[in-house]
């Protein structure tokens, strides 16, 4: 049981540190501080060039959208970092528990995903004049939370399916696509096809974007506990399928010897 | 001068495939668009207005072209770096500008797969026609925008060369340029103090030269703007060249090792 907490908490961030160690200011602040507030400012203008929402709507759905860039990269990079840095057979020859081992590396990308959003949030939310009250923040960082870890869970999908392709930056990109049509960030689920508003049901933020507007209105936590349990549930879920799936394409990537070739 | 020619068309052909080669700089750029143009025809179809999604579709078409040219052109020196053959093109008998304008013309080249994308994805996904009233001016209007923006993206790579990321710069840049270039929002709807900085910007007048061409406007002025503006960027970004080469041998940080 230490020897697990040592390595979920240890060791989850000394891996951090060693593998997100390209994230230095250079990168953090061009790619996680000004780019969100660009994005939200991009579809703040669209949405009042269309005529529809009003900004409140695309300050807080794209601030907790945005929060999926660290939380896919970051856990795809527990694998794709491992490899380009040849040690990822060393990690997948070592007796240690995978749970803690690749949880443990998920506990500082929802730390670096939540400051991402609630920084974003605050800024263009200061610079649009959104009137967010105090009392709301701290039922917002709750929101963050949840929406964080459930798309982290996502993120360890990602990293398992990094065992088997190269092209780690193409798919996280591709899925933050993805992500920005379903969640509802900037379209209100109802507007979408039968089929995509069935898919935004069961993909991570949805509900905690939901969620966050409605708290960020001055909704009290309790309104809207139903949507952060299923954000919640859906984040378990993500992370359950994450977890089995990267034992799975770990005995495959054995068998195959492709661990340090995929 | 025939040499020189030479140089350029061969290396920009060079590059272009390798660049179309290329899962992030080729099919990324292409479906990078395709996903935010997307939430745009949403956006714009929710809000009634049909002529509101031709507008839309002509924006998230000329988005391709920077999202192409922005990573790729901004981190060109970057990734010679990475590969190891930055010494080799500076030491090269020719001007370092002449190796790097056909990369970033290259760059900006990608973006027609884009704009042709992002054009298919409006008209049989959202059903979006648009009916080009002046295929002459477009065919001129097009590749005016398309040199522009490349030449905006060669000023970009020389001006980040001392910068060790800067693709993080050149991805830093895509969402302002959406923004300020009134790909998707007129220009009116920003505020008055956003308007000179869209003015210096090529990617304005190739968006406006574009939108006249297809409407039946008159884009010769705005085609005009384009290649002056993107003469100046290519002048400046010579001169920026040679400085910065001159200050990388002179402190040996050509390759920031």
């Amino acid at each position: 049981m230490t020897v697990s907490l040592r390595i979920f908490f240890i060791g989850g961030l000394t891996a951090y540190r060693a593998l997100i160690n390209w994230l230095s200011p250079w990168i953090f602040v061009p790619t996680l501080v000004v780019a969100p507030i660009f994005q939200i400012l991009l579809f703040v203008y669209i949405g009042r060039n269309a005529g529809v929402q009003s900004d409140e709507f695309f300050v807080v759905g794209n601030a907790v959208q945005y929060a999926s860039i660290p939380c896919l990269f970051s856990m795809t990079n527990a694998i794709a970092g491992e490899r380009s840095q040849q040690t990822l057979m060393y990690i997948l020859v070592t007796p240690a528990g995978r749970l803690p081992l690749f949880l443990g590396r998920a506990l500082p990308v929802i730390a670096n995903a939540m400051f991402v959003a609630a920084f974003s949030l605050f800024v263009s939310g200061a610079l649009l004049h959104i009137d967010v009250p105090f009392s709301a923040w701290g039922p917002i960082a709750l929101v963050i939370f949840v929406s964080t870890f459930s798309c982290t869970g996502l993120g360890l999908i990602c990293a398992g399916i990094a065992l088997r392709v190269r092209e780690t930056a193409v798919l996280n990109n591709i899925i933050f696509g993805l992500l920005l049509i379903f969640t509802g960030a900037n379209v209100d689920i109802d507007e979408l096809p039968g089929w995509m508003q069935a898919i935004s049901e069961r993909v991570p933020l949805t509900h905690g974007i939901q969620a966050a507007r409605q708290v960020a209105n001055g909704a009290p936590l309790g309104d809207v506990r139903g949507l952060l349990a299923t954000e919640a549930v859906i984040g378990v879920a993500y992370t359950i399928v994450g977890y089995l799936l990267l034992r799975f394409l770990e005995r495959e990537s054995r068998k195959r010897a492709s661990v340090q070739i995929a | 001068m025939r040499r020189t020619l030479r140089l350029l068309s061969v290396s920009w052909l060079l590059h272009v495939k390798q660049l179309s080669r290329s899962s992030f700089d080729g099919l990324l750029a292409i479906l990078w668009p395709i996903f935010f143009a997307t939430v745009a025809f949403f956006m714009f179809r929710a809000g009634g207005d049909p002529d509101a999604l031709v507008y839309a579709s002509l924006g998230a078409a000329v988005m391709g072209i920077w999202t192409a040219t922005s990573v790729s052109a901004g981190s060109a020196l970057q990734r010679e770096r990475w590969f190891g053959t930055l010494e080799l093109l500076v030491a090269a008998p020719a001007h370092f500008s002449l190796v790097l304008l056909p990369l970033a013309f290259a760059t900006s080249a990608i973006g027609i797969y884009c704009m042709a994308t992002t054009l298919l994805w409006g008209r049989f996904a959202f059903g979006i026609d648009i009916a080009f009233e002046q295929p002459l001016l477009l065919a001129l209007a097009i590749p005016a925008t398309i040199l522009s923006i490349g030449a905006l993206g060669f000023l970009m790579g020389v001006s980040f060369a001392r910068y060790r990321a800067a693709w993080s710069l050149g991805a830093m840049t895509e969402y302002p340029i959406w923004l300020i270039c009134g790909f998707l929002v007129p220009l009116s709807l920003l505020p008055g103090w956003v308007h000179p900085i869209s003015w210096a910007l090529a990617p304005t007048w190739g968006m406006q030269a574009i939108r006249e061409s297809a409407t039946g406007g008159s884009p010769l002025p705005d085609v005009g703007m384009c290649f002056f503006l993107g003469g100046i960027y290519v002048a400046i970004g010579v001169l920026v060249t040679e400085s910065v080469l001159r200050s990388a041998r002179a402190s040996a940080s050509l390759s920031l090792t």
